[in-house]
Parts: C-alpha cells; structure tokens; sequence
C-alpha cells in the first residue's frame, strides 16, 4: 500500500480548516484511508540515521497517509484534498478539459519504429504558465515518484519524464538508440556522458541502479531528442539536465514511455489531472499529437469521461441498504462519481471521470456508494444460507490421530515446510536427484531452497534447538510434504506425513516400534501380513545399517522406521542416538 | 524394644507433677543423652501436630577451654612452677623448663611468689618467695565447671587468659501442646494395601501433607499452541455450519493464484521479491481449458460488465509455478468446482492452511504462515451480510468491539478490513480482511449472475501470538520453537 507523506499544515490550509489528529485519524478510516504515522523530517532522519544526524531537519509535521493501491488519484496533497473536499460536500470535482491547440501550432511526438523492441508505447501532454511553489513542486517531483513505485511497476511499465517546454523545442522524436550513440548531460550531472557511461554512473547510485537492467543488456537504449537533437531524457533512467524544470518553469512539457499503453495512459491523465490545478486556466491540459511508427496519430492525454448506468436497487442489494436513487446518486458523486438519476428513477447515470481508472465494473461503484454511506451504518444481518458443515476427511483424520499421539506421550511440533537441500540431502546422507524436491528458483537464503520431502530434518532441528530440556526428548509432527508429481495439473502434490521421534541416551527403536503397533492399534490395523500391517529389515540411508524397517499396511509400503545414522546425528549438531518413524497416513483416511 | 527419646521425653513431661515447661538442655542433662539427640526428637515431635509445643530460646553459657581444662586438673601453669622450685631454688635458665614453663614463671613472678637472684653465683637463680601459694585459677575453673557463677572480674580474667569460653547453645523451652499425649506412634506416611485389608489404617496417625508445594508433573505429550488454535478455528467454522475445502497443494500455478482472481499479470504481488517461484517443476502442465481463455480475455479486453484490465495477457506467466500466496487459490479452485455442478447450491467454505510469502522477515513475519479462510456463495448476499457474518465469527473469537474500514484488495470489490478494539493497547488494530469477489472472478467460472461469494481471511499465527503472549514469532512456529513454552501452554479457549 502506498504511503503518502504531506505536511500537516499545508493540508488542513487546502482543507480550509483543521482537525485534531484524532478527528483526521477518523476521517481517514471512514474514506479508507489510513493515517499511519504522525511524524516531521527531523523524526524520520533522528530514527534511521541517529539524533546526531537530525540536527537542523524541519520538525514540521509530516501526516503519513496510506492510500489504497488502485487510487492513483490520492498520491499527492493535490489530489487527498481534493478527494476529502468533494467527500465532505465542500466543493465539486472539477472538470478536466483538453485544450487541442490550433493545427500547426500544437507539440508533437513521433514514435520511431526502433522503440518497437525496447519500449513501443509513448503518451505526451502539456501544461500551460504553471506556476510552482517549492511545495507545489516537491509534490510534483513527489508524485512521479509514487506513480513509479506503484502503477509503473518500478518504471518497468511506464516511466515518467518532465520538462522545461521553454528550453526545447519540438517537434519530439521518441526513439531507441545504440548506448555509445547517445551522449547528454544527465540530470544533476555536470559533463556529458554517453549511454554507456551513465549506465556505469549510476551502478552504485542508491536510487537509479534499480531500473537500469530495465534496459541494460539491449542493443538499443531509448531516448527523446528535441528538434535540435537535444535529449529530454533516456527512459526509463534519467532525464537530461537541460530540460530540468524549475520553480520558475512555466510550461512543463510531460512525457510517459512505456510497455502497456493502457497503464502509460492513466499515468499520465493522472499527473495532468492532479497538477492543472496550478495552470493559469486551472484544469485545463493543452494537447500534444504523438505520431505512431505506421504513421497513426494520436491525441494525449486521453482525460476520458465515461458514463455507466446503474439501477439503484442493484446498489442497495449488494450492499444491504435502501435508499433512494437520489440519494444513491448523492453517495456517488460525493466519491467524485458525478451521478444523477434518469428517467423515472429506474437508474442513476454515473460519470466516471480521467482520475478514477480504478473504476472498471459496476461493483467498484457500488463500493463508492457503500463507502459514502459508512461502512459502519449498514445494518448487519446473518446470511440465511442453510448448509451442513463437512470436514474435510484428511484433515479430521490428522486431528484425531495427533490427540492420539500426544496422548501417547509424544509432543507436537510444527516444523517450516520449506528447508534447504541440505537438510533433505547431504544430512540425510542421499543425493538430491533422489529425492523428487520442488525446488525454489529465488530464495533470499539458503533456508528456502526447497519444499521439504520428509518431516525427520524439521524434528531433528528442533531437538537441536531444544538440547536443553531434559531427556528423553520425544517429537511428533503430522503435516504435509511436497513432491514432483507429472501427473497433477501443477505438477507436483502433498503427502500427508506422520514423523515421530525419540531422543535418549539410548536409541529406544523399541520405543518408536511401540509407537507405531499404538497407532496401528487407534487405526484398527491389525499386525498381521494379509489385512495388517508388518515391518521388514530395510536399508536406508538416513538409518545405522541393520536397524531400519519398511512399514508395510494396506498392501503398500508406507514408510519407514529404525535407529537414525549416527553421521546424520552429528550432522544435525546432536550427540545423543535417537530413533524416528516416518510414513504416510493417507491410505488409512 | 526401649522406649526413644522422645517418648522418654514425653512420660517427663507426663509425669504427675511435673512442672509446666522443660529446658531441653536440662533434660538431655536429665535424660542422659546429648543434647542434639534431643533437638531431634522434638522435631519429630512438632512433626505430629500439636503434641507439644516448643519454643526456641538461645543462652550463653561458659565453658573450659582445652587448656582451662588442663589447669583444671593439673593446676594453673603458675603454681605449678611454684611447686617445683626446690628449697634452694634453680638457675632461671633451668627453671623455665620446669612443669608450667616460661608463662608459669613470669605469671609467678607477676604474683611476687618467686623472685629473681641476678647476684647468684652460676648466673640468675629462682627462689621461691612466699612459703605456699593457693592455685586460685583452678578453683574458679572448678567452679566454672560445677556450674557457679564467677564475679564478672575473675571471669573476664579467665576469659583473657583463654580459659574459658563464652558458647551460645540454642535449646527448646518444651511444654505439653493441646494433643498432648505421652503414647508416642511413628506416623505413617502413607495408607497401604495392608492397612486397608486389615482396617489398621482406623487407629494409625498419619503424617500430614505439606500442601503447599507443588504436585509431580504428569508424564505426557503435549499439542502445539498454533496447532491448539487451528482446532479451536476449525472448530469454530463447523459450529456455523461451514464445509472445509481442499487446500493439499502448496505448489499452484500463477494461474489459480493469481490469474483466477482477476489480479493483473503486472500486479507487484507477483513480483519475485514477494512470492516463491518455482525451478523444478516451473511450470504448470496443465490449465483448465475453457476456462483459462475466459479469464484471459476478462484480463485483456473485460467482459460481464468489466472494462478489464487492458493488457496483454500471457499464457506463460498462467503457468508459472509458485508457492501459494494465499488459500484464496484453492478457494477459486473449490468455487470452480461448485460451479460445474449442474444446479447451484449455496455454501459456505472454509480452509486454514499454510501459505508462503518471500518476503523480509522480522519478529512477526516468516517466510511461511497459516490462512485462515472463509466464504458464503449463495444468491443476494450484500455487505450487510458480510458483516453480520464476520461480527459472528469474531464473537466467537471472543472479539466483539467490530468496526470497518474501506480497503483495496484486487478480487474483492467491496473490500472491508476488519478492526477490533485492543484494550491493551488502547486503540483500534486490524483483525483481518474481507470483501465481496469481484464479478470478473465469478463469472468466467460459470457461476450465475445473481450469486454473490462474500469472503474473509486472517493469519493464524496473530491471534495465536495475542492469545499465548508471544513476542517472537520464531519461538512458536518453526524449529526454533521453545518446546518448554509448548509444555506449559493452556488448552486454547477464545471465548472465555
């Protein structure tokens, strides 16, 4: 969930009046929202840097507010206020408008083919005598930031470039390049670098080195040059210090290149959207004309006004309401859904406007008009639906059988199903082929590797961390293992283990073996080879040799039990014998 | 067999006459045996009950040192010395090695009973210088041991001169307590078989139970408390009457885990920084034919009312095999399967199983943890519904104060957090997530257009941490478990 941080101060002067930290935390939460933290720059730098560090850091009060993910529209001051004000009634969504400049005199972008490889898409816009603050423009800066995190997949799907419209001149050509072809000043820099060199430039740069393999190992790097061959920027990386814009920056020439033109479209509607506010005409957004490869041409930012039609009652039975479609309609455009009823009542005409992408289906209209309403007044009623409960018949199976085993004197233990290939190979003393794992393709540590084959590793482990207690030491689990399996539809499966150990100054098989004839005797399976089960010598690597036996029941072999190798002992950092059964319960369910 | 010392010690107390109270030093003295002797036998006394009643006092008493033992039969070194000077008396050189040595000479010489001839011829020489001398420190050490008294000047001198000692004796002031009797049983200690066969256990005297201490623990197993808690949910679940789905494949495909419920393929949930993907085996085999190219195409172009998400869907990330995020994956796999069937019926579904997230982890996340997950599907459900459902089940949790919060989850739309107020900490937390599936998740399975799935989940390990006050989430799930906390956890009672 994105995390938006203003200043306290400057939101409640755009609110027009302030709250008490409790009051805003309420409000927060009825709008679904959630003030998360309560803070100032000073704070945040004296937590993660030390006091000594924090010395002279603003101490002005940060509101750190987490907006759901799909809510572009409330990443910046702009937009929060902007969403509280039309929720508490105060004032109206304002209309956005596209302003398409007179044929010859508007921007244009021209998409060249050699993008096709890299990064087809590329969307454009313009905002007209802006004028920035220094808060207007952090929250600019800001803004493109959050987009980037969160709608732009780390830029991968789109990444955003602004600029100076006043130190270039167009028309843009949006193309891709060979790295030591391009060569500009980067952003902050004060020489010029090729492609090559800024890659090598922000290796180790704390921010910019996450999205260089965006683009690192292709033959092409993408760039923008100006009609003058100037570069505005190198998407996804870093923008030109030319084109830098500034608090005195009056027109801002936006770009947004990328792989899914839908996502590169709402990005950009959204920066329009939430920033036109500061242009002379506020809410307007001059047109750019961005010429595609096969010559198609189209017009950004798209700021798509659509209408859905809703019938009232399908919003009071999905919530649980009944209210009046006029009064529906009202719950509606209080969530910046412009909504009226038609005709005679029988349905309410929504407009969705270019800041809500969220809303793809009727249902996230009905949320609107459930959240306006507060999720805390609709009555709640318990479903009618009439059903008899089942359990499923492995799962109540392992709950009777695990009473019966701590019953039998053994304790539980609940054990990781992941592990690493040591754990169910080298220690055990078989090769990893042999085992069937699933494995991982990226564990963040060796803990990960794979899902574990056997349940004998994880209690092993467990009496390694527990050498304390006092002896004997006796551990079951009964949980499931994951294998290889071609024949399932993702190819591999669970079984449902049950492992059982005894950890003693003496080995104690007869102990495990008593074990085993106890459960058989819970299962009503009697010892005997025709309709029973048996034990027979066995090998097995985990095992001393001469002191394994295969269980045998229900005409399968279902596992095995005996006195544990003494190198898998040490192996495990233990120093007593000890011996364990392992078999599948699943023939028995 | 001869009586014991303490009944010998009780007929003394018993006797006619006898006075109230004894000193258990006078009657060691009395009764001829050490005084230890008789400490013991006042303690097994007090042991059965309120036999006698004893008070313990400290006195000090003198005694003769080893050496005042000595004067005391050999005379004091000084007299001694006297005594075997001859008439004539002896060269000093000779006389300090006479019977009472040097210190007998200079005490003797102090007393003015010898002198000193320094004229002699052959050197100094001793004379006796009084005719007889009385050995006075023997008297008083004879009086010391008959037990008199000494002027506090003579004592101390005897004391200086390390004679006598000062001892401190702690005794017992013994008088007859309120069940005084001078038959003395050995209590027993415990009843056995011959004393019930032979009915003797009616006259016997028992020993009495110290109380206060704790019993012997029982020898037994014991359950995991997560494990506790798992069978408290289920349980909780089959009192509302809701049927346990399949839940037995940690590995899915991204198909069920995501794709199924309409999370786009770009979501950052799929990323690998947040979910296991798989090496071996790395993709699915298979994925519902049919159905996979409906939730393909409500993914990139919509459909049943959706714009959709507007992006190139690609069968190759479907099949991507992972370790699944969620149980809500075998949830669509079960309304899946509820949708094939000829004729819809409502139910209600629930699953607690493990899920896996590759994620940092911290005091209170691992790598892996249990779901907890419950669904309604029947015709006309609303929010309503949704909450009163989930006010029930959390009552039972014993969690009562409910509120609702607004959320994002990409397949639930109305999505709703739930939070509970915490008295500990004096504010709202939440408890768990939940919301309506989205009609882009329902429809391509083929359920009918009117039915509504409400949903809910939350972790296991949460309220099992609340419950059994754990801090570290290492100390109850995993190997590293504290096998002493699972031995000392109470039976797991939510609503009490």
């Amino acid at each position: 969930m994105p995390t938006v941080s203003v200043k306290r101060e400057l939101l409640f002067q755009a609110l027009g009046r302030s709250y008490t930290d409790e009051e805003f935390d309420e409000l927060c939460f009825e709008f679904g929202l959630e003030l998360d933290e309560i803070t100032s720059e000073k704070d945040i730098i004296s937590k993660e840097k030390g006091e000594e560090k924090a010395k002279g850091a603003s101490d002005v009060v940060l509101y750190k507010i987490d907006v759901p993910a799909n809510r572009y529209d409330l990443l910046c001051l702009e937009g929060l206020v902007r969403g509280l004000q039309v929720f508490k009634e105060r004032i109206n969504l304002p209309r956005f408008e596209k302003i398409i400049p007179a044929e010859g005199e508007g921007q244009r972008l021209i998409i060249t083919e050699q993008t096709a490889q890299i990064r087809p898409h590329a969307v454009a816009a313009v905002l007209r005598n802006i004028t920035f603050t220094k808060d207007r423009y952090d929250s600019f800066i800001d803004l493109q930031e959050k987009l980037h995190q969160n709608i732009c997949r780390k830029r991968a799907l789109v990444a955003i470039g602004t600029h100076d419209l006043d130190t270039i001149t167009g028309p843009f050509t949006y193309t891709a390049k060979a790295p030591s072809e391009i060569k500009f000043k980067p952003l902050s820099q004060s020489q010029e670098y090729t492609a090559s060199q800024i890659m090598d430039l922000y290796r180790t740069d704390s921010h910019l080195r996450h999205y260089l393999h965006l683009i690192e190992n292709k033959p092409r790097y993408p760039v923008i040059y100006d009609s003058n061959g100037v570069v505005l920027s190198m998407p996804p990386i870093i923008n030109g210090e030319h084109s830098k814009i500034r608090l005195n920056t009056r027109n801002v020439f936006i770009e947004c290149t990328g792989t899914d033109i839908t996502k590169a479209k709402i990005v950009l509607d959204t920066v329009v959207t939430m920033f036109s506010e500061y242009c002379e005409k506020p809410f307007t957004v001059e047109a750019v004309e961005v010429v595609c490869p096969n010559g198609k041409t189209h017009i950004y930012p798209e700021l798509a006004y659509r209408t859905e039609k809703v019938k009232p009652e399908y919003i009071n039975k999905k919530v649980g309401i009944s209210e009046s479609p006029s009064s529906l309609a009202k719950l509606l455009t209080r969530m910046c859904l412009k909504s009226h009823v038609t005709g005679n009542g029988n349905h309410i005409e929504i407009e969705i406007p270019p800041t809500r992408a969220d809303i793809i289906h009727a249902c996230d209209i009905v949320e609107d008009a459930a959240i306006a309403y507060g999720y805390n007044n609709i009555q709640m009623v318990i479903p009618k639906t009439y059903t008899i409960a089942n359990q499923l018949p492995l799962n109540k199976f392992t709950e009777l059988l695990r009473v019966d085993l701590a019953a039998a004197g053994f304790t539980e233990a609940l054990t990781f199903a992941l592990c690493s290939q040591e754990d169910i190979a080298d220690k055990l003393r078989t090769d990893i082929s042999a085992t069937k794992a699933v494995r991982i393709a990226n564990p963040k540590t060796a803990e990960f590797q794979v899902a574990r084959t056997t349940l004998l590793p994880g209690l092993l482990k467990t009496i390694a961390a527990n050498r304390k207690m006092p002896l004997p030491l006796k551990l079951f689990e009964i949980s499931d293992v994951v294998v290889k399996d071609p024949n399932t539809d993702v190819g591999a499966r669970n079984y449902r283990h049950l492992c059982a150990i005894y950890y003693n100054k003496s080995p104690g098989f007869e102990i495990i073996h008593g074990l085993l004839d106890r459960v058989m005797q819970v299962l009503e399976v009697p010892p005997n080879e025709e309709n029973g089960y048996t034990i027979k010598a066995a090998e097995g690597t985990a095992f001393f040799p001469g002191r394994c036996a295969e269980v045998f029941a229900k005409g399968q072999s279902i596992g095995k039990l005996g006195v544990v190798h003494p190198d898998v002992i040490t192996k495990f950092e233990l120093t007593m014998p000890c011996s364990v059964l392992e078999i599948n319960i699943e023939p028995f369910v | 067999m001869a009586p014991s010392v303490a009944e010998r010690l009780l007929q003394r107390l018993g006797q006619p006459g006898a006075p109230a109270g004894l000193c258990s030093l006078e009657a060691a003295a009395q009764l001829g045996v050490d005084h230890q002797t008789l400490v013991g036998a006042v303690k097994s006394l007090q042991a059965l009950g309120e036999v006698i009643e004893a008070e313990a006092r400290t006195a000090t008493r003198w005694e003769l040192s080893a050496e005042g033992e000595e004067v005391l039969r050999d005379g004091s070194p000084e007299v001694r010395l006297f005594r075997s000077i001859p008439e004539e008396g002896l060269p000093q050189g000779e006389a300090v090695k006479l019977p009472g040595g040097s210190l007998g000479f200079s005490k003797a010489m102090a007393n003015k009973w010898v002198r000193l001839d320094k004229g002699a011829a052959g050197g100094p020489r001793v004379l006796r210088a009084v005719p007889s001398v009385q050995d006075t420190v023997q008297e008083h050490l004879g009086q010391v041991r008959a037990g008199g008294s000494l002027p506090e000047r003579e004592r101390a001198e005897l004391k200086r001169r390390k004679l006598l000692l000062e001892v401190t004796l702690k005794s017992y002031w013994i008088r007859k307590g309120s069940a005084f009797s001078t038959a003395v049983a050995r209590p027993e200690t415990e009843l056995t078989p011959e004393m019930i066969a032979t009915g003797s256990w009616r006259q016997l005297p028992f020993k009495p139970y110290n109380f206060s201490s704790l019993g012997l623990p029982p020898n037994c197993g014991h359950l995991h408390p997560l494990l506790k808690v798992r069978s408290e949910l289920r349980q909780i679940f089959l009192e509302m009457g809701f049927t346990e789905m399949p839940t037995e494949n940690f590995v899915e495909s991204s198909f069920w885990n995501f794709d199924a419920l309409f999370q786009p393929q770009q979501h950052p949930a799929r990323d690998q920084h947040d979910t296991f993907f798989l090496l071996d085996p790395a993709e699915a085999p298979q994925l519902p034919p049919g159905y996979y190219s409906k939730v393909k195409k409500v993914h990139s172009q919509g459909g049943y009312g959706s714009q959709g998400y507007r992006y190139e869907w690609k069968v190759e990330e479907a099949r991507k095999n992972l370790l699944r995020t969620h149980t809500t994956s075998a949830s669509a796999r079960a309304l899946f399967q509820l949708a094939r069937q000829e004729k819809f019926t409502p139910v209600k579904y629930f699953s607690i199983d493990r899920v896996f997230r590759n994620e940092s982890l911290d005091a209170t996340h691992l790598a892996e943890f249990h779901q907890v997950e419950g669904l309604v599907a029947d015709r006309g459900l609303t929010l309503g519904h949704l909450m009163g459902i989930l006010r029930q089940f959390f009552t039972k949790l014993g969690i009562s104060q409910l509120r609702f919060k607004p959320a994002y989850n990409p397949y639930t739309e109305p999505s709703m957090e739930v939070f509970s107020y915490h008295e500990g900490l004096k504010k709202w937390v939440e408890v768990g997530n939940s919301g309506v599936f989205r009609p882009e998740l329902l429809l391509p399975m083929g359920l009918p257009e009117n039915v509504s799935v409400i949903a809910w989940g939350l972790s296991l390990e949460r309220p099992t941490m609340i419950k059994y006050g754990i801090n570290n989430i290492r100390e109850l799930v995993g190997h590293r478990v504290n096998l002493q906390m699972v031995y000392d956890s109470p039976m797991c009672r939510l609503d009490v």
